[in-house]
């Protein structure tokens, strides 16, 4: 727990080696991290609830949304969440390498699609006269869906960045470690969608 | 702490989040889909699937438990809930009290 309480003398010891010895207190961390992060998303979807029907002669949700396409992007960030946790599952209980690759490219191609559709979809909103300088609902709502997907981005940066890592480094404690901080970071992100696809899409929709 | 799952158990609690939350999406997609848009309290019916899938996730893909050795967990979720409940709510009261009495449409 405490790096000074370490049986060894405490002099001797890096702090940043010190942290990795307890993956408890890194996952910890990792959690307080999610949560500021969850905090600061909601202080966006609060500035969306009081933003619907601020649409100022533009287009409103009923013209933009394709719910076509946002059934398709919640079934890949859901099924991509499966994926994550079955690497999880591997790094746990220390299987092969190789198929802890094959998952996590499969997430990282899930979230690349979902990332793809949903530019797709602000295109298409955009070829409507949906861009964010247009209305106060506008700029709200792409105040905070981009958010989620700039996320998703990062995810997958570090998706790669992570592979490269064990190719480079091996599957050893330290990048498991970050991987078990990627697959929180990524199950985070799908419980974020729930809240988009229920208060954005559904609540505009009804209100807007 | 009971005793760490087996391999094929670990991945069966995944699974059993995957189809759950497949479930209680399609719900709510059915849900406003088939009663028309236009009906407000279908809103309530996809608030509470949404709460049920955030009890599923938690459950199932974070692995948040209400064991002893875990409850720092839980207590950071909880407390970050209370003041997420707090600006949001806060923020709506507050806003949607002004739009009425300016009398402007929210």
């Amino acid at each position: 727990m405490n790096p000074v309480s370490s049986p060894k003398s405490p002099g001797s010891i890096n702090p940043h080696e010190a942290i990795h010895r307890d993956p408890e207190m890194v996952i910890f961390g990792f959690w307080v991290f999610m949560m500021s992060d969850l905090i600061f998303f909601g202080v966006v979807f609060a500035i969306y609830i009081t933003m619907v029907g601020a649409t100022a002669g533009g287009p409103g949700p009923k013209e933009l949304f394709d719910f076509g396409s946002l059934f398709a992007q919640t079934m890949l960030l859901l099924t991509s969440s499966l994926t994550a946790g079955i690497a999880t599952v591997i790094v746990k209980h220390e299987r092969s390498r190789a198929a802890f690759l094959f998952w996590v490219v499969i997430t990282l191609l899930l979230g690349m699609g979902f990332l793809a559709l949903e530019l797709y979809d602000f295109a298409g909103m955009a070829e409507k006269g949906g861009v964010p300088q247009r209305s106060g609902y506008l700029s709200a709502f792409f105040g905070l869906v981009p958010l989620h997907g700039l996320h998703v981005t990062f995810g997958c940066l570090w998706m790669i960045v992570l592979i490269v890592q064990v190719f480079t480094m091996g599957l050893g404690d330290v990048v498991k470690l970050r991987f078990l901080r990627l697959a929180l970071f990524w199950h985070f992100l799908d419980l974020i969608w729930i809240g988009i696809f229920s208060v954005v899409y559904f609540g505009g929709w009804v209100y807007g | 702490m009971a005793k760490e799952p087996t391999f094929a158990q670990h991945l069966r609690l995944y699974i059993t989040g995957y189809i759950l939350s497949i479930v209680l999406t399609l719900a709510a997609f059915a849900a406003v889909l088939t009663t028309g848009k236009e009906n407000k309290s279908v809103l309530i019916l996809v608030a509470l699937l949404g709460v049920a899938q955030l009890v599923v996730q938690l459950k199932y893909f974070l692995n948040v438990t209400t064991q002893r050795d875990r409850r720092d967990n839980l207590a950071l979720i909880l407390f970050s809930s209370l003041i997420l409940l707090i600006i949001v709510m806060g923020t709506v009261w507050i806003m949607g009290n002004l739009a009425v009495r300016m009398h402007t449409t929210m």
